[in-house]
C-alpha cells in the first residue's frame, strides 16, 4: 500500500465519533463571525451596529487577492462590531449577530436534489473559480488557506491532476470520514468541478485504509467518473500534510520553498473543500457550515456535526452531552496539530474541524528529559530535517544558523515531539525559531 | 658523547632557522593595530553586553576609535560603564564626553496575580517568546507581563528578575545600568528605558494595554484605559500623551509634579523614589506592590512546581545536545 517515503508516525487513532451520522447541531443564540477565518489579509467589514443580516448575508469582503469573504451563517440583528477572542487565542475584529428565526437568502438552493455535471453545461473555469472566490470558501482541512488562489496556478506552471486530501491522518477526528459517507456525490461533482477549474482529467482521492467503509462506497460510487481513482493509503502521520499526499500518490517530491506543489503538477484540495465547492457552485450556497468532530475519551456521545459557523464552542459542547467534569484542555482542531483554547466562548471558524476534549491526566505534558541523541526525531521528521538540532539552535536564538538548516521547510506536524522518548519540547522551540527566521527573511524581502 | 653534540646542534640550528622565519613573516604579515583600541578597550566594563549595538567591547572600542576621526563620540555611549567611562574613553582619544543621562529600565506592567487573574495554565516551555505565540498567554491581557523570565535570562547583570508571588518581572535600580538587553528579549515590548531622573525619581505608566477602556478594565484592575484624566492635569507641561488607549509620560518635559499619579483612577501611573507624601494625600488610590495580599502568595508560589520546573529546564539545557 502507497504512503510518503520520509518519516512519518503512527500515533494512536482513537476515532472514537467514527461512524456516528452527521447531527445539525442547533442555532446558537448569538454568533460571532471572526474576520480572521483564513491566511492572508483579514476581511473588512461591511455591516454595522443594528443591519438585518439573513443566512447568506455577506459581513465582511475580501481585502485583495489572498483573502475570502465571510458571510453570516444565521438571521438576525448585528448587535456589534467589535474585537471577540477566537481560535488562535487573541482578541480580533468580529461581527457579533443576535439569532432571531432562520431566514436563508433567496438566492440559495436549500433543495437536497443532486445537480450533476451535466445538468450544468454552462460552466467553465473561470466561472467556477470565480464562484468559489465569492463563497470564501477556503482549506477545510485546517489550513484555511483561499481556495481560489490555488486553483489560479502562476503564469507557466500547469497543473496536471488534482489529488484530493481524504486522509484525516489526525487522531480522533472524523468529520472527513463522516462527510465521504453521507455527501459521496456531491463531493465526486465537488472534484469534477475542481477538475474543470484547473482544466486537468485526472483526479485522486487518498483515503487511509483505516476507513475500508469510506473507501469502498467510494470507489462504487466513482465507477461513473471515470477520471476519478481511489487510493487507498497505509494509516501515517502526517499523510495530510500537502506534501506528504503528493508523494503519497503521485510519487513526487515538492522541492523546498519558494516551489511549491504545482511545480510538480498537483492541485491538492481537501474532501471538505470538494464538498463545499459543490455547494457553493451548484447550490449557490456560500461557505457559512461545516462538519466539526467533537470528541474526546471523557465526552458523553462523540459526534460529528454540522454546525453553523460563528457558534460558540460551549455550545457544540453541550450538543455532545457537556463539559465533562475532569477536563484538562480543550483543543481546537486534533491532538497533533491542534490548538489549546483558552476559553469556550470562542465561536468555530472555517478551518474548525475538530473539538478534542482532554481529561486531566492527558492533557499534562511530561517533564523533559535531557536529550539521549537517539535521533528517533530525525528518522520521525518527514521533511528531513533535524529536529533536535533546530530546536537546541532556537532555544538559543541562533537565527542565522537555523535559517541554514532549513528550519522554514517545518510544516509544524509535531512528529519530532510525538516520538521523542524524552518528552523534550522540540515544536515548541522550532515553532518560535520558525517565525522568527521567516520574519527575518520578510524583513530581508522588503528591504531590497 | 659524539651523538649528544650532534643533536643539540642540528636541534639548535632547526630552532634558531624557525625563530628567523618566524621573526621575519611577523615583521612581513604584520597588521597595524590603532593601539588607541586596546587602549579604550582596557578602560571598558568588559561585560560584552551589547547595550552599545556592537558586538562586545571590542567591537565598541573599534567603534569609538574610528568616530574618534570624525571628531566626535556623540551617538556612542556604554551604559554600563556610564559617564564615568564615557570620560576616560574621550580622554584617550583627545576628545570631550558628551553628556548622556544615564538610563535605567521600567516594566512596564503591575499586572500581579491578584489584580490580573490567571484563567488557564500554559504547560509548554517556560519562555516569554514561546508563551506569546501562543495568544493571550496566561491572563485575559495581551499586553501585560508573561512572568516566564526571558529578560532575567538576558540580563547579565542579574538586575532584572520575575517575582515568584507577583510573576510579575521587578528591576534591581541600583544593579541596573541600562544597557537594553532586557527589554529587546521582552517579545511584548512591555520594558522602557528611562532616564534614571534625579535622585533616581521619575514617573512612569506602568501599563502596555492598548484596548478599549472597558475592555482593559476587565482585562486587569490597574490597567491604563486612555481615560485622559492624567493628561489634563498636565495641561501646564504637556508631558503625557494618549496612544492608541495608552498614556505615555515623556521623561523629558516631567517635572515630577506627580499630579497625573493622583488623578488616575486606575493606579497605573507610578512615581518612584520620592519621599512618602504628606498624610492629607495619602488617600490617593496607589496600588501598594507591599500588600498583605501578596506576601500571602509568597510563600504558596515559592514551592509550587512551576518554580521548581523552570530550575529543572535550564540544568537540562546546559547538559542537552
Amino acid at each position: 500500500m502507497k504512503t510518503f517515503r520520509i518519516g512519518g508516525v503512527h500515533p494512536a487513532e482513537n476515532k472514537l465519533s467514527a461512524g456516528s451520522p452527521i447531527r445539525e447541531a442547533a442555532l446558537p443564540k448569538q454568533a460571532i463571525f471572526s474576520m480572521f477565518q483564513h491566511i492572508g489579509a483579514p476581511a473588512k467589514p461591511v455591516v454595522k451596529k443594528g443591519d438585518v443580516v439573513k443566512v447568506g448575508t455577506l459581513l465582511g469582503e475580501a481585502v485583495g487577492f489572498v483573502s475570502a469573504p465571510i458571510y453570516s451563517s444565521v438571521s438576525g440583528k448585528v448587535s456589534k462590531v467589535d474585537v471577540a477572542l477566537d481560535a488562535s487565542d487573541t482578541r480580533r475584529m468580529a461581527v457579533y449577530v443576535d439569532v432571531e428565526g432562520d431566514e436563508w437568502e433567496e438566492s440559495i438552493d436549500r433543495t437536497p436534489d443532486l445537480v450533476r455535471m451535466e445538468d450544468r453545461p454552462d460552466l467553465d473555469a473561470q466561472a467556477i473559480i470565480e464562484k468559489i472566490k465569492q463563497a470564501g470558501i477556503v482549506g477545510m482541512g485546517g489550513a484555511t488557506f483561499p481556495c481560489h488562489v490555488k486553483l489560479c496556478p502562476p503564469p507557466g506552471q500547469k497543473a496536471e491532476c488534482v489529488i484530493i486530501n481524504a486522509v484525516e491522518c489526525e487522531p480522533y477526528l472524523t468529520s472527513d470520514h463522516s462527510l465521504m459517507l453521507e455527501k459521496t456525490d456531491e463531493i465526486l461533482v465537488g472534484v469534477s468541478l475542481i477538475m474543470k477549474a484547473v482544466n486537468v482529467n485526472r483526479a485522486y482521492i487518498g483515503i487511509e485504509n483505516n476507513k475500508p467503509d469510506a473507501i469502498r462506497l467510494m470507489q462504487e460510487k466513482a465507477k461513473a467518473y471515470p477520471q476519478i481513482e481511489i487510493v487507498p493509503l497505509k494509516v501515517q502521520y502526517p499523510q495530510g500534510g500537502e506534501k506528504q499526499l503528493i508523494d503519497a500518490v503521485i510519487g513526487r517530491q515538492v522541492p523546498a520553498p519558494p516551489a511549491i506543489p504545482i511545480s510538480v503538477g498537483a492541485v491538492v484540495q481537501n474532501v471538505g473543500t470538494a464538498f463545499a465547492i459543490y455547494e457553493a457552485v451548484m447550490k449557490n450556497k456560500p461557505l457559512i457550515s461545516r462538519i466539526i468532530t467533537v470528541t474526546g475519551k471523557s465526552v458523553k456521545t462523540p459526534s460529528n456535526l454540522l454546525a453553523r459557523l460563528g457558534t460558540p464552542f460551549s455550545q457544540l459542547i453541550d450538543e455532545c452531552g457537556g463539559l465533562p467534569a475532569d477536563t484538562g484542555k480543550i483543543i481546537g482542531g486534533g491532538p497533533m496539530m491542534g490548538k489549546a483554547l483558552i476559553s469556550l466562548d470562542i465561536p468555530m471558524t472555517k478551518g474548525s474541524s475538530g473539538l478534542l476534549i482532554m481529561n486531566d491526566k492527558e492533557a499534562r505534558r511530561a517533564a523533559p528529559e535531557p536529550c539521549i541523541r537517539c535521533a528517533k526525531c530525525v528518522s520521525a521528521c518527514p521533511m528531513g530535517l533535524e529536529p533536535y538540532l533546530l530546536a537546541k539552535i532556537s532555544s538559543q536564538y541562533m537565527w542565522e544558523e537555523a535559517e541554514k538548516e532549513d528550519i522554514v521547510s517545518c510544516i509544524e506536524c509535531g512528529s519530532c515531539a510525538f516520538t521523542c522518548p524524552s518528552h523534550r519540547p522540540l515544536l515548541d522551540n522550532i515553532r518560535l525559531g520558525k517565525s522568527t527566521v521567516m520574519g527575518i527573511i520578510r524583513e530581508r524581502a522588503a528591504k531590497k | 658523547m659524539n651523538l649528544i653534540l650532534v643533536a643539540v646542534i642540528v636541534l639548535g640550528v632547526v630552532g634558531l632557522v624557525s625563530a628567523l622565519v618566524l621573526f621575519l613573516a611577523s615583521k612581513k604579515f604584520a597588521v597595524w593595530e590603532d593601539p588607541r583600541i586596546k587602549q579604550v578597550s582596557d578602560v571598558l566594563p568588559q561585560a560584552n553586553c551589547g547595550g552599545c549595538g556592537y558586538p562586545g567591547c571590542s567591537g565598541f572600542a573599534s567603534a569609538c576609535v574610528k568616530a574618534a576621526e570624525g571628531g566626535s563620540l556623540s551617538d556612542l555611549n556604554c551604559a554600563p560603564g556610564g559617564q564615568a567611562v564615557m570620560e576616560q574613553v574621550a580622554g584617550i582619544l583627545g576628545l570631550k564626553a558628551s553628556a548622556a543621562a544615564p538610563k535605567v529600565a521600567v516594566v512596564r506592567c503591575q499586572g500581579t496575580c491578584d489584580v490580573r487573574p490567571h484563567g488557564v495554565e500554559f504547560d509548554g516551555v517556560h519562555s516569554c517568546k514561546i508563551q506569546n505565540m501562543t495568544g493571550m498567554g496566561e491572563t485575559q491581557c495581551l499586553y501585560g507581563c508573561l512572568g516566564e523570565g526571558d529578560c532575567a535570562a538576558a540580563c547579565l547583570f542579574g538586575a532584572i528578575t520575575v517575582n515568584p508571588a507577583t510573576r510579575i518581572a521587578e528591576v534591581d535600580e541600583s544593579k541596573c545600568t541600562g544597557c537594553g538587553a532586557c527589554a529587546k528579549s521582552c517579545p511584548r515590548g512591555i520594558i522602557e528605558l528611562v532616564p534614571q531622573g534625579p535622585k533616581n525619581r521619575k514617573v512612569v505608566v506602568l501599563c502596555n494595554n492598548k484596548d478599549k477602556g472597558a475592555l482593559a478594565t476587565k482585562e486587569c484592575k490597574v490597567s491604563c484605559i486612555g481615560c485622559g484624566k492624567c493628561v489634563k492635569v498636565c495641561d501646564k507641561f504637556e508631558a503625557i500623551t494618549l496612544g492608541t488607549n495608552l498614556a505615555h509620560i515623556d521623561p523629558d518635559k516631567c517635572k515630577m509634579c506627580r499630579k497625573c499619579e493622583e488623578a488616575c483612577p486606575r493606579g497605573a501611573i507610578k512615581a518612584f523614589n520620592f519621599p512618602p507624601r504628606k498624610p492629607k494625600a495619602e488617600a490617593a488610590p496607589v496600588v501598594s506592590p507591599a500588600s498583605p495580599k501578596v506576601e500571602e502568595t509568597v510563600a504558596k508560589a515559592s514551592a509550587s512546581p512551576i518554580v521548581e520546573k523552570k530550575v529543572e529546564t535550564q540544568k537540562e539545557s546546559e547538559t542537552a545536545v
